[in-house]
């Protein structure tokens, strides 16, 4: 079996902003990705990111990842990466089991770092299996990293970031943009992004969802329907809009397997999108160096994801033997960070989860 | 509306209605529909369905989502071929 020091799950914006600080501190470093490319989400993020200057406001998704994976390259001699290699099981004897390619074979760690992420969440309705029907973030993948569109005319579910944002790039893409449906009495992301989009002439639809979708072997149209505040649906309200391409785009769920299998404690919180690991203040898990950081500690953004994965690579290195020379000085700035990023409207639901979580803000 | 099209787990082909059709017999825990339906236990292994089924679950009990039990999370998380795992020389 292959020993390791520091394993780190996952290359996204936590994972690899935890190799970093670990890697800076001295720690011998393993990030496994399951893609091809390093950068998790950032790849296809075409956008300008808000938030402060720390984390990279007003730079491009891509060219953050770009950024994040440069900094890495003074590290080299200590740093070892696995692509395309999907950590497939995860024990309490700190091993992993891996698969590459054809390849099975296990690493054993002396501290690990869970930054798996978080997958699309889905919706039942009529009819939700016909081709046509995509998540909104699949639909950024095709878009934004595979150069495909997913349709000729599109109707957006769901008015979070991901759904604004996504249905100005499938504009920008040359697709029509029908309608954007949101089951809320509010648009969820910023209203920057959604102003942008009703300038457009993009109708925006609350209290709306999909009820049912038509079409004999792909999608054709769909039928939206009217809620109540108890999100029941209003019959009579019902109206249909040609589609031949639907994004579902309400909300994130944690990556959480590899942390529940190897009994981890977890604990299901709405508010941060389903079952997360419970941690103390330095993002380790109920397993001793065992911490996680990012989307599967909860959905948050990028920016805190990356705070997170300094916080939770600062405190593996120091729990291997490995203190940073600046460790005072960068937790306190880490954490400041993570409280900064969480105040105003938009933290709010993050606070509420965090908070029923168990854990002090 | 119609509960045989639409499908909560898709790996497993499982729809609302199968759903449904469990919990009326009696079957009202996560575990106790993964062994009946198979639902959750497909490539995703639960990922995509599992809140959906949740849902289902909470609603017909009156519960809270947060207060239904959640599945048991097993090795592996997606598909491995056998003879990869069988037929290789390390330990």
């Amino acid at each position: 079996m292959v020993k390791r020091d520091l394993i780190i799950v996952g290359a996204g914006p936590a994972g690899l902003s935890a190799a970093k600080v670990a890697l800076e501190a001295g720690l011998t470093v393993t990030i496994i990705e399951r893609a091809a490319i390093l950068g998790g989400q950032l790849t296809k993020q075409t956008h300008k990111f808000f938030g402060s200057k720390e984390e990279y406001a007003k730079t491009r998704g891509i060219d953050i990842a770009s950024i994040l994976i440069d900094e890495l390259k003074n590290y080299e001699k200590r740093l070892e990466i696995l692509k395309e290699a999907t950590v497939v099981g995860m024990y309490k004897d700190y091993v992993l089991t891996i698969y590459q390619g054809n390849e099975y074979f296990k690493y054993q760690a002396k501290a690990i770092i869970i930054a798996t992420g978080a997958s699309e969440k889905v919706l039942a309705f009529e009819n939700n299996d016909l081709p046509g029907i995509y998540g909104a973030g699949a639909v950024q993948t095709l878009m934004n990293l595979y150069g495909i569109v997913p349709g000729n005319e599109v109707v957006m579910v769901g008015s979070g970031n991901i759904g604004l944002i996504v249905s100005y790039q499938l504009i920008q893409a040359g697709v029509k943009v029908k309608a954007l449906l949101e089951a809320a009495s509010n648009i969820g992301g910023y209203l920057v992004h959604a102003a942008k989009l009703v300038r457009l002439g993009v109708p925006i639809y609350t209290k709306t969802s999909v009820k049912k979708a038509f079409g004999d072997k792909q999608l054709e149209k769909i039928e939206t329907v009217k809620l109540d505040e108890n999100w029941q649906y209003i019959e009579g309200t019902e109206e249909i809009i040609n589609c031949d391409a639907l994004c579902i785009s309400v909300g994130l769920t944690p990556l959480h397997q590899l942390l529940s299998m190897a009994e981890v404690d977890m604990i299901y919180i709405s508010e941060l999108g389903g079952l997360i690991p419970k941690k103390t203040p330095d993002y380790e898990t109920s397993m001793p160096r065992v911490y996680a950081c990012g989307d599967v500690t909860g959905i948050e953004e990028a920016s805190s994801a990356m705070v997170e994965g300094k916080i939770a690579g600062l405190m593996a290195a120091r729990d291997l033997g490995h203190r940073h020379k600046k460790f005072n000085e960068l937790e306190k700035q880490f954490k400041d960070q993570l409280q900064n990023l969480r105040q105003g409207p938009s933290g709010v639901k993050i606070r509420l989860g965090l908070q029923k979580a168990g854990e002090e803000l | 509306m119609n509960k045989k099209d639409i499908i909560i787990c898709r790996c497993e082909d499982v729809t609302l209605e199968d759903v449904h059709n469990c919990l009326k017999d009696g079957y009202t825990t996560f575990e106790e529909l993964k062994r009946i339906l198979r639902v959750g236990m497909g490539p995703c292994q639960g990922q995509t369905c599992s809140i959906l089924v949740q849902r289902e679950i909470a609603k017909f009990l009156g519960k809270k989502i947060e207060d239904v039990k959640t599945h048991k999370t097993r090795p592996l998380i997606t598909g491995v071929v056998l003879e990869d795992i069988a037929g290789n020389d390390n330990d």
